[in-house]
Parts: structure tokens; C-alpha cells; sequence
């Protein structure tokens, strides 16, 4: 079934009874060329790009819950490439590409919606460290725009420029930035994962690996074991717990990220705003809710959950920047579980294990980097090569002495 | 979250800041041939476990002393604080 506006229009006219579901729910087979552990955006992506781009045949998707339950449905929605580090900039410009064709390759409406970001400027020498961010963002062909105050007053008027503390100066804006329909991007990779054979395993838990010899043979499961020739995993915040399994200790983290939506209101806030003088940002989704996150919580947590203190915070920051803000009433509150890196950036790379990959690490930037992080993951599983925009999210970049660290704190993840 | 101090009772954690596992009190001996591998697991790599948890608090806004909080990392349970002096005198 392809979707079209034609489509649309003949299924209203006829009752609707020509819809068919979006993938199955196939039985696992015995075994696979390549085995995914994790159904969420990055691993699902990761299957479409494998048997799209790379012609492999033989994938299995193995997911614990149901697929898209764990970060891909906790996240704030935002993509954006704005970064300033050669490491990290041209990988999230590739994945911005992506994500603006993305409904067009996958052919599914995953509201991918270009509204801009502005990230607010409130002191001299913030102006100068986001020209400099602007010029690397050039540089990778991602576009940056720096505005003066009265710039950001026509655009959003709310704000509050003249705090005491904090009066906004000035913003450097990324137009191409926005935000996308979280579950329609799972969604999306999985009907086109499963158009092109790849078998989709919901509530199957890995369990353990198989591994001989120094080289991964499969995993067990709760569903009984599945043989692979290659594993890769790709479970988000459960890292930690995962790898073990295969007795390896990673330069990670696990903390809880809380995020926060209002009720629904009329359109007010036309892209996505970044406090820059406090951990504050703010979206409107188009059901209408105000989207809003901040800082993690500042210790080890696989609770996905967070605590107030993180609450009163964010709330604090929201208040400093857009008063009106006061005037909403808050309709839910979550958490979810990052990996939090010892540099703040990503790992896509082999194992010591021969046939097991990782793509973990995603510290709070995990949904923008969906697209990418799939293409570049299965780059790495079919050829064995990083891709060419991921080829400094190695494990050995830290014996190295290569970090990539965006916020310059060293190896102490809850600052990043 | 409020942190059971040995010598001043029940503090709320938002007068502490946090570092991590308690393991990073262990440094390894610089003088040894294998010390710049040992440095590398010691400051990038961590057990980082799903359940009780053996970490390191400082009371900034307090007696400014650090403590090793026991905590169980799935519930937010804590289970025990000791001053970190102590844990250190009874390891040697």
C-alpha cells in the first residue's frame, strides 16, 4: 500500500476498508545475516537504510517492548544541526538532509516541519561563541543566521527582553532546524523497514550473547535464541545494561531526562526558542502543546523518571524567559534514560567482539540524529567502515586523546 | 531526595553536587608500567549498574565533606550514606 492524496480521497469515498496494516508481526526465524537489538528510531532506521542503501536481505529488529516505547517516545522532537565541532557538525547536516527528504523516501507523513531555532544571546561574549558557532555551521552547509535584539522582537514578541539578569541581546537562528512527529519517524522506518523484508520482532528481550572464540554467533532471547552473523545494538538509555551482557564497560553514563508538555493552545510559538542563559527550550507541538525540557537530573538513574527539583528548575528557567508561560497549565511531565558520554557525543563503532556493533551514547541529541545514525550504523554493519561522517564516534577516541566535547567539561557526564 | 548525612541527619540533595561511582576514589598507582591504560579506564570508564549503586555526594551548601551514598538506581532508593574519609580509612 502506498500513501498518496489520491489514496486518501478514494478511501473516503469508499469507507475506509482499503487501509492494510503497517508492517507484520512475524514469528522470529532461526537466524539472520543481521540482528538489530532495539525498535526504536535508530534501530528501526538503522534496518530500513541496511535493506535499502546496502541491499542486505537477511534483518531481524528485535525490540523488548513495542517498538518506539523508550526514547523515540520520550524526547522533545527537535531536529536541528547546530553544532560546532568537526566531528559532530557534518554528521548532524547529513541527518538534517535526511530529515528533509525524509517523507519522501519513506513515503509516510512524519510531520517533518522546518520552523527554525533561535538560540537567545544574553551577553557580549555569548555573541562572540555564537558567531563562531554560526561560522562552523556554514562551514558544513547547514545555514546560520545571527539576529540582533530587534530582530528577535518581531518574531517573538513574548519574550522577556529586559530581565534584570539576563536581557536577550541578540540570537543566532538556524532556519532549517524544527520539528518532526516523534512516532510518525518510528513508524515510518518500520513500515518501510518491513516493505523491504525485515522482520520486526516486538516484545522480545535480549537476554544475553552467544559468543565463542571472541566472535558474536547470536542472542539469546526471551523468545529462544536467533542466530546473526552480525548484532548490532542500538538501545538508547539501556547501554549499559546491554553491553554487559557482553562483558564490556563503556565511557557512559545513565541519567534521566525529564520533559514537559501544556495544554493544548492556540498557535503562539512559531519555532523552537533555546534559554540561553539558563538550560530552558520551547516548542509548540501542532496539537497545540507547549513543549519544553531542560537539565537532566544530576546522578546515575534507570528509573525513567526524574524528581522535582528538575522540575522547579525548568519551570524557573520558563519563567525567566516567557512569563506568559505562567499563564498555561502543565498537562504531563516523563523522563527517559540517556546515555551520558564522558565527552557528550556519540559512539557508532565496532566491538573488541568480531560481529558485534554499537550505536549508543546519544547523551540528549538522540532524536535529530535518527536518520543519520541509522544510515551511518548500517554503513558500519554492511562494509565494516565508518561512514564519512562518523568516523570520529569511535570507543578509542578517548585512549586517544581525540574527545569530541561540544561543552568543554571534561569526562563528567552529568555536565554535558 | 534526602540524603542521610552520619553527622548532620536528614539533608535534602539539592544541597549536594554529585560526582559519581565511588570507585573514582581508587586512583591507580601513576608509578606503575601499565599506568596510562589504568588512567584511561579509570577516568572513561564506569560500571554505571542498573540497581544499588555506590557513589560519591559533596555537601556544598553544608559541611562541605564528602560522602559515599548508597543508592539503588532503578527506584531512587537510598540506602545508606558514610562519610567518605571513613571509607577511605577503613580501605587502607
Amino acid at each position: 500500500m502506498k500513501f498518496s492524496g489520491f489514496k486518501v480521497v478514494k478511501e473516503a469515498l469508499t469507507g475506509h476498508k482499503g487501509w492494510t496494516q503497517l508492517w507484520r508481526s512475524p514469528e522470529p526465524k532461526k537466524a539472520y545475516d543481521i540482528v538489530i537489538v532495539g525498535g526504536g528510531g535508530h534501530g528501526l532506521a538503522t534496518a530500513y537504510y541496511l535493506a535499502k542503501v546496502y541491499g542486505e536481505l537477511s534483518i531481524a529488529v528485535l525490540e523488548k517492548g513495542w517498538i518506539g516505547s523508550g526514547n523515540a517516545g520520550r524526547n522533545t522532537t527537535i531536529i536541528r544541526s547546530n553544532y560546532l565541532l568537526p566531528g559532530n557538525q557534518p554528521f548532524y547536516e547529513f541527518s538534517m538532509k535526511l530529515w528533509e527528504n525524509l517523507e519522501q523516501d519513506t513515503n509516510f507523513n512524519s510531520m517533518v516541519s522546518q520552523r527554525s531555532i533561535i538560540n537567545l544571546i544574553h551577553s557580549d561574549g555569548q555573541r562572540d561563541a555564537y558567531r563562531r558557532r554560526g561560522n562552523a555551521m556554514m562551514l558544513s552547509d547547514a545555514g546560520a543566521k545571527l539576529l540582533s535584539r530587534d530582530d528577535i522582537k518581531r518574531m517573538v514578541p513574548f519574550l522577556n527582553f529586559d530581565n534584570a539578569r539576563f536581557p536577550i541581546k541578540g540570537g543566532l537562528m538556524q532556519t532549517r532546524a524544527g520539528t518532526a512527529r516523534h512516532d510518525g519517524v518510528v513508524w515510518g522506518y518500520a513500515r518501510g523497514a518491513d516493505q523491504r523484508g525485515v522482520d520486526i520482532i516486538q516484545n522480545c528481550e535480549v537476554t544475553g550473547f552467544k559468543i565463542e572464540n571472541g566472535k558474536v554467533l547470536g542472542v539469546e532471547t526471551s523468545r529462544g535464541f536467533i542466530g546473526a552473523k552480525k548484532v548490532g545494538v542500538s538501545v538508547a538509555g539501556s547501554s549499559g545494561r546491554v553491553m554487559e551482557k557482553a562483558g564490556m564497560r563503556l565511557p557512559i553514563e545513565s541519567y534521566a531526562l525529564q520533559a514537559f508538555v501544556s495544554e493544548g493552545l492556540k498557535p503562539t510559538i512559531p519555532g523552537v526558542i533555546t534559554f540561553g542563559a539558563g538550560h530552558f527550550y520551547v516548542s509548540q507541538s501542532d496539537k497545540g502543546g507547549l513543549v519544553f525540557g531542560g537539565d537532566i537530573d544530576g546522578y546515575n538513574s534507570y528509573a525513567q523518571r526524574g524528581n522535582l527539583p528538575v522540575v522547579e528548575d525548568v519551570l524557573e528557567g520558563g519563567m525567566a524567559l516567557m512569563p506568559m508561560i505562567g499563564r498555561a497549565r502543565l498537562l504531563r511531565a516523563w523522563g527517559g534514560l540517556v546515555d551520558m558520554s564522558m565527552d557528550g557525543s556519540p559512539i557508532i563503532d565496532k566491538t573488541g567482539i568480531e560481529g558485534l556493533y554499537f550505536n549508543g551514547a546519544w547523551n540528549y541529541g538522540g532524536f535529530k540524529a535518527t536518520p543519520a545514525a541509522g544510515y551511518t550504523f548500517a554503513h558500519l554493519l554492511a562494509t565494516d567502515t565508518p561512514h564519512e561522517t562518523a568516523t570520529a564516534f569511535r570507543f578509542d577516541r578517548f585512549n586517544r586523546g581525540y574527545v569530541i566535547d561540544e561543552k568543554g567539561v571534561g569526562a563528567q557526564p552529568n555536565l554535558h | 531526595m534526602l540524603i542521610p548525612h552520619p553527622l548532620l541527619g536528614l539533608r535534602d540533595s539539592q544541597e549536594f553536587t554529585y560526582l559519581g561511582d565511588a570507585s573514582l576514589m581508587q586512583r591507580p598507582d601513576a608509578s606503575l608500567d601499565n599506568a596510562e591504560a589504568a588512567f584511561c579506564d579509570y577516568v572513561f570508564l564506569r560500571d554505571n549498574p542498573a540497581g544499588v549503586h555506590r557513589e560519591l555526594w559533596f555537601h556544598e551548601q553544608g559541611d562541605r565533606s564528602w560522602l559515599v551514598v548508597t543508592r539503588d538506581t532503578t527506584t531512587h532508593e537510598i540506602l545508606g550514606a558514610e562519610l567518605a574519609s571513613d571509607v577511605k580509612g577503613a580501605a587502607k
